[in-house]
């Protein structure tokens, strides 16, 4: 039988791993990227909750979709801010865009 | 050592190498595909987990739509196809040590809690995941305003998302 | 429990019995019945590929009034064994500058996501793969791994041509999933359940009787994820060579090629389990699990000529003209039916049985009704607005 701890201490790796790829990257798009590691974390995290915890109560599940509708809402504007930001200044590198406006 | 708790380890290994890969690599083509076994390692984790309707909607909504909006993202915002610049800012080692140093708080905050080890209570016979589910986020006395509430964001996201993107000629 | 009641498990029990007896762990031996399981299936969906083609070939010749293949054995049947030689020994080319992982994954892949769609199919009322909770689902899910093998095929061929086939097509096929989806909701409503054996277990009346312009939207979307004619731009000669397949040559392009025959095939096998009953004909099914077998195979071979029917005659649609039919009419008119059915099924639930099914058959028929006038006058609009106010036709005195 798999333990909970097992669980909880995957999802903490993926959430460092994500963490390390927002903090770290250059692209704008690759710390999306990394963010998108974060949520897939904390989806492991509820619906592992619900698991180990009353199975009647489905709290944890509707956590975890309500999860997946932000994630894909805030992909798809994420996403749009920068293909709009590429086709104003030429660039998707975080360090370069360093200005609010010129 | 149990068949389950095998299938778990090379699970859990090929989605933390997967999900190391995505923010190692160079080219970023390749980031978004290893994103895609990430998430499909995720999604067979939830299937360990019994809740079969998360495991496939993880692959309908992140593999089907998200991962296809990296890509489709990655391609539209590059000047040249190759990228031999490098990745990772000139932090990166302070980046590194933060998520080594989450890592180790969460897991050493967990470790306190007494239900950390516990094993997982059996499935009661009967007991279906999807029409439980389906009544929790329809039902009055439970989930449907969090649910309509994200139904709303998805839209202004929608709009959000056109209007910011729009090309407009 | 004989073998020609329920053939699977007996065959299983068997094998795992003489597994045990050779001293292998019943796990180890369960999972091994399990693999030799899936390599049957797969063996015989590659064979029924192989006739695809022939069938392919030789309807295509009677719709152009011609007679197809007839050289190569009788009927021409050895023609596809020929053509399989044919890709085997071509040289297998990878064009420079390619991401060769990436390259030689997208056919296996694409592959892949029509072979695991029948681990959900039911072949008969005991014979199938998974009895899957959320069978109706997986359908979306297969069909997001097919779009991912698409877009790689169009990248990694280093080929302006191919990656703008690919974006095409993965526009067309995320585009058109969302009816799907929602069309994919109205047997889930009427069977109470998304479990595809539960679906056809509930048809006593088939649903394409209580749901007509459901099957009919289905069907559309279905031909839309296909990529097949009308909605075939990305791979249409005369516009993009061959679209995300340029640069694949030998097994690989065959990969693609089969992979998008026996994809039809499936759908048509879909669209005759969720709207045509799937393996129940008036209760000939149960007498064995082959004649369900049979049963629907033959229903999927005629969703498969409808399909094909279609490819056959109508002309290809331009990109925009594809979206703007999925945004501005399709996914409107699918929320709309999907709500109307939803209410009548409400309303008429305890109602007889003619009067069920001549409320839903009548409420489809209206949506249907309001929608093409709603198309109607805008189209009338747009005429007008590009070529000017018709002039009414005064009555000759």
């Amino acid at each position: 039988m798999i333990p909970l701890s097992w669980y909880l201490i995957l999802a903490a790796a993926l959430f460092g791993i994500g963490l390390f790829g927002v903090l770290v990257r250059r692209n704008a798009v690759a710390i999306l990227l990394g963010v998108e590691l974060m949520l897939n974390a904390v989806n492991i995290n509820l619906v592992a909750f619900w698991r180990y915890g009353d199975l009647a109560t489905m709290a944890g599940q509707v956590f975890a979709t309500i999860v997946f509708a932000v994630a894909a809402a805030e992909v798809s504007v994420g996403l749009a801010l920068v293909i709009s930001v590429y086709r104003r200044r030429n660039t998707v590198v975080a360090d370069e865009l360093d200005l609010l406006k010129w | 050592m149990t068949g389950e708790q095998i299938i778990f380890l090379v699970v859990a290994l090929f989605t933390l190498g997967s999900a190391l890969m995505v923010v190692t690599t160079r080219n970023l083509i390749h980031a978004a595909l290893w994103l895609v076994s990430t998430l499909f390692g995720v999604a067979v984790i939830y299937t360990l987990l019994n809740a079969g309707f998360m495991a496939v909607v993880q692959v309908v909504v992140y593999i089907g739509a998200i991962a296809i909006l990296f890509i489709f993202a990655v391609m539209l915002t590059r000047k040249d196809l190759r990228d031999n610049t490098p990745q990772t800012n000139k932090n990166w080692w302070a980046g590194a040590l933060i998520a080594v140093l989450t890592f180790a708080g969460l897991v050493f905050t967990l470790q306190g809690w007494s239900g950390f080890s516990k094993t997982a209570p059996a499935v009661p016979s009967g007991f279906d995941a999807i029409s439980q589910l389906g009544e929790q986020l329809t039902s009055p006395n439970a989930y449907v305003l969090p649910f309509e509430v994200a139904s709303v964001l998805l839209l202004a996201a929608l709009v959000g998302a056109v209007y910011v993107a729009f090309n407009k000629k | 429990m004989n073998f020609w009641n329920d053939p699977l498990k007996v065959a299983a029990t068997w094998l795992e019995g003489i597994f045990t007896g050779w001293g292998m762990d019943a796990v180890l031996a369960h999972v091994l019945v399990v693999f030799l399981g899936v390599f049957l299936l797969i063996t015989l969906l590659m064979v029924l590929d192989i006739f695809l083609v022939w069938i392919e070939r030789k309807v295509v010749a009677r719709f152009q009034d011609r007679i197809g293949p007839n050289r190569l054995g009788p009927f021409g049947l050895i023609q596809p064994f020929a053509d399989i030689i044919k890709l085997i020994i071509k040289e297998d080319t990878t064009p420079e500058g390619a991401d060769k992982v990436v390259y030689n994954l997208a056919p296996i892949l694409s592959m892949m996501s029509v072979l695991i769609l029948w681990a959900v199919v039911p072949l008969a009322p005991v014979m199938l793969g998974i009895d899957l909770n959320v069978g109706v689902l997986f359908l979306i899910a297969a069909g997001a791994i097919g779009t991912l093998s698409i877009i790689m095929a169009g990248w990694s061929s280093n080929n302006k041509f191919a990656m703008i086939g690919g974006f095409r097509q993965v526009a067309v096929m995320v585009a058109f999933e969302v009816p799907m989806l929602a069309m994919l909701m109205i047997p889930t409503i009427f069977a109470s359940s998304m479990n595809m054996n539960a679906i056809i277990e509930a048809q006593n009346i088939w649903y394409f009787l209580i749901s007509p312009l459901g099957a009919l939207i289905f069907l559309i979307a279905a031909i839309a994820e296909l990529g097949r004619a009308p909605f075939d731009l990305a791979e249409g000669e005369s516009e993009l060579v061959a679209g995300f397949n340029i640069e694949y040559s030998g097994m690989k392009f065959g990969m693609f090629y089969a992979g998008e025959l026996l994809h039809a095939f499936t759908f048509g096998g879909f669209w005759a389990i969720l709207f045509f009953g799937g393996y129940r004909f008036f209760g000939l099914e149960q007498v064995s699990p082959f004649l369900a077998i049979l049963i629907l195979v033959i229903k999927a071979m005629l969703g498969y000529w409808v399909i094909m029917w279609v490819k056959y005659t109508m002309m290809r649609i331009r990109i925009d003209q594809m979206l703007g039919f999925n945004w501005k009419f399709l996914t409107p008119l699918s929320f709309a039916l999907v709500l109307v059915t939803a209410l009548m099924n409400t309303l008429l639930r305890g109602a007889d049985s003619w009067l069920y099914v001549t409320g839903m058959f009548l409420s489809n028929v209206v949506v249907g009704w309001i929608a093409l006038e709603i198309a109607r006058s805008v189209a009338r609009k747009e005429r007008e607005r590009v070529e000017g106010p018709k002039n009414v036709v005064e009555a000759h005195h």
